[in-house]
């Protein structure tokens, strides 16, 4: 394998892995409570600007920006959750997806408003530069929210299987009326699995902006991903997510390298429809 | 049945009618309509706001009574002379980066808005469809900026451009090539890097023949979709061939992305040319220019010095955007002062005369505020005279640095990248 190549993958790799840490948000409050928040994109867009804004006025990177994103990003969800999904979750299943598409258009136009048009960057060295490992260059920044969306994803994972918070939390997935029963407020669980994707959410924003540029509708971009890393992980399935992101970020690299960059969304979600096909329920999802 | 007519309401009607009819002549002038469709939401939207906040100087030194600069088609006097000082009024319109939307704006325009003419629409790919709509209207369409090669291929007799196109952009850059090959800069391979839309694909194509007739090699073509998440592939495609000219042809979302990639993996063609679009957008200067010393650009822009008309036009758009006007956002200005001269000429709005007073068009470099050698169009509609220079970062702006006798300041190679 030529030095490239090795280079593609991983790069591939660590798209991936940011992949991953912004749809395991989205994963988890699909597969918490069937609601498909079409506003995701849009949380990780102002989770962006979030970490812009505070760079600009604290002067400070990720090491604030992060923390900073995820409780504003928190709070968003909780609120989004009170004021907006609570009620549409009891209309029909259009009701959501328009509710929160119309969430997305809120958020997105309010930042236009806002900040405009303009694109944004963080400056490139926030991080520290690119470095170079047994001849593969790596970029700090995209190292770090690789590193990040490893330990968000087993947080998230062991938070889900292996604390009572988690097991109410999915008992409330399973069965709202017999978590009831059992003592369980649904609904509190619900604004908590919401602020915790959201706030997970915030995270990846956060790092993301570190590599990535900003404006108002980068969310739009990204959100795509997120909707088909998801469904190729299994719907509510937090390592399935993780798969399934650095799965598409290593054959998109590949497809762009080897065959040509206008062709690579043709492999990935041409490989979508197969799995799919296969196994319904995603890579990792419960049947 | 219903009465809704009462003999008793007949005098005040008249009357109303009466004052209606004796206030026209006597009343304010028509005004002149325009339509501007522009992307001012999704990925394009800080060029599309750029294009409209200079059309809205446009409008003002249109409009307004503007003696200090010069000869300026309008800008003296306010309003239409040739018009009885009609004013203009621009409706805008956003085509949301997608053709159709573009062309269900056109039509918006033109059956509901009811504009006299329509100008626009930033991506090739939408003034393709948007310009169709005019053109079964029987509307008059002039674009300031769209470049690709078969806007004008049509056989369209209601669109018309003042941009330069994709076959002078092309020239130019063939030109500066053997120029700088002659000068002794190695230029054996050529990269072409292109978004895949109308824009993009027209210019890589454009391109690929003139390096083809000037003898030189395209040795990698990489089309690619401007709202991708990730271009490391391509970069790393491009640093296994190793051209020695890479010609980057993209928005600007994808613009800063390139720039940002090519820094983390340390990858520097020797010589970068971002061709406009994405690389004009203030918004690269201000995101990336820090990492992109040395690209060249092409522009027909110049601020000028203190105290002359592109000076103050850009200070006019400088209070409005906060920004120094770019070179699309010019042109999409230059165009519309085009448009509204031709309707000034041709006295009226009757879509016909206005195409007749179009396709008479003959302004000299001194009535305009970017660089062409003046505006005339051919029967396909492109403007004969319309020409282009080149640009390069150098610090925090673009400086003219091609040809030498444009230059203001001294071409800087290799590209030097962060």
């Amino acid at each position: 394998m030529s030095a490239t190549v090795v280079q593609v993958i991983v790069g591939g790799l660590l798209l991936g892995a940011v992949y991953a840490l912004f749809s395991s948000g989205l994963t988890l409050i699909w597969g918490m409570m069937n609601v498909v928040n079409f506003a995701h994109g849009d949380f990780v867009m102002l989770a962006m600007y979030t970490a812009f804004v505070v760079w600009q006025l604290l002067g400070i990177g990720p090491a604030g920006g992060v923390p900073i994103a995820a409780l504003v990003l928190a709070t968003v969800g909780i609120v989004s959750y009170f004021a907006l999904v609570r009620h549409v979750m009891r209309g029909p299943m259009i009701a959501q997806i328009l509710g929160t598409f119309g969430l997305a258009l809120l958020l997105r136009y309010s930042v236009f408003w806002g900040f405009g048009a303009n694109f944004m960057s963080l400056p490139d060295n926030l991080v520290g530069g690119t470095f170079e490992v047994l001849g593969v260059r790596l970029q700090a920044s995209r190292l770090l929210a690789g590193t990040v969306a490893l330990i968000v994803t087993a947080g998230l994972h062991l938070l889900l299987t292996r604390t009572p918070l988690g097991s109410r939390m999915l008992a409330v997935a399973e069965d709202a009326d017999a978590a009831q029963l059992m003592g369980i407020r649904p609904d509190r669980m619900q604004a908590i699995a919401w602020a915790i994707a959201a706030g997970a959410t915030g995270i990846a924003g956060a790092l993301i902006a570190t590599f990535f540029y900003i404006s108002p509708t980068v969310g739009e971009t990204l959100a795509i991903i997120a909707f088909v890393t998801v469904s190729l992980g299994g719907f509510g399935s937090v390592p399935g997510a993780l798969i399934a992101g650095l799965l598409i970020g290593v054959i998109e690299s590949l497809s762009a390298y080897w065959i040509g960059a206008v062709y690579k969304d043709i492999v990935v979600y041409s490989l979508f429809v197969a799995v799919l096909w296969l196994r319904p329920q995603g890579l990792m999802g419960k049947s | 049945m219903i009465e809704v007519f009462s003999p008793r309401l007949l005098p005040s009607i008249a009357s109303l009618v009466l004052a209606t009819a004796l206030s026209l002549p006597a009343g304010a002038q028509e005004t002149v309509k325009i339509g501007a469709i522009y992307p001012l939401s999704g990925n394009a939207a800080s060029a599309g706001t750029a294009a409209k906040a200079a059309i809205e100087v446009a409008t003002e030194v249109i409009n307004g009574d503007h003696q200090n600069l010069g000869d300026l088609t309008l800008a003296r006097g306010a309003g239409l002379p040739g018009l009885k000082g009609a004013k203009v009024e621009v409706v805008f319109a956003d085509n949301q980066g997608t053709p159709a939307a573009g062309q269900n704006q056109a039509l918006r325009l033109i059956t509901e808005e009811k504009v006299h003419a329509l100008t626009g629409a930033y991506q090739s790919g939408i003034t393709l469809t948007a310009s169709a709509i005019a053109e079964r209207h029987g509307i008059p369409f002039l674009s300031g900026e769209s470049v690709a090669a078969n806007l004008t291929e049509r056989g369209f007799k209601w669109f018309f451009r003042t941009t330069p196109v994709a076959a002078d952009i092309a020239k130019t850059y063939m030109a500066f090539l053997k120029e700088i090959k002659g000068a002794g800069t190695k230029v054996d391979s050529v990269a072409i890097v292109n978004e895949n839309t109308e824009y993009g694909t027209s210019i890589a194509k454009v391109l690929r023949e003139a390096a083809k007739e000037n003898g030189f090699n395209v040795s990698i073509e990489i089309p690619y979709s401007a709202n991708t998440t990730d271009v490391q592939s391509q970069v790393l495609q491009l640093k296994d061939k190793n051209p020695d000219v890479v010609i980057f042809v993209s928005y600007t979302s994808d613009a800063i992305l390139y720039t940002k990639t090519m820094q983390a993996l340390g990858y520097k063609p020797p010589v970068l040319i971002g061709d406009n679009s994405g690389f004009s957008d203030a918004s690269f200067l201000k995101t990336v220019g820090g990492i992109a010393q040395g690209a060249i650009n092409r522009s027909a822009w110049d601020i000028g010095k203190p105290g002359s008309t592109t000076f103050l036009i850009n200070e006019m758009y400088k209070k409005k955007t906060g920004n120094d006007l770019d070179d699309t956002a010019g042109r999409a200005m230059q165009g519309f002062f085009v448009l509204v001269e031709a309707i000034n000429r041709a006295g009226s709005t009757d879509p016909a005369k206005i195409q007749a007073a179009l396709k008479a068009t003959d302004l000299k470099p001194g009535q305009l505020m970017m660089g062409y050698k003046g505006v005339k169009f051919d029967d396909k509609g492109n403007n004969t005279l319309a020409s282009a220079l080149l640009i390069q970062v150098q610090g925090d702006a673009y400086v003219a640095v091609w040809p030498k006798e444009n230059a203001t300041a001294e071409l800087k190679l290799p590209y030097k990248g962060w």
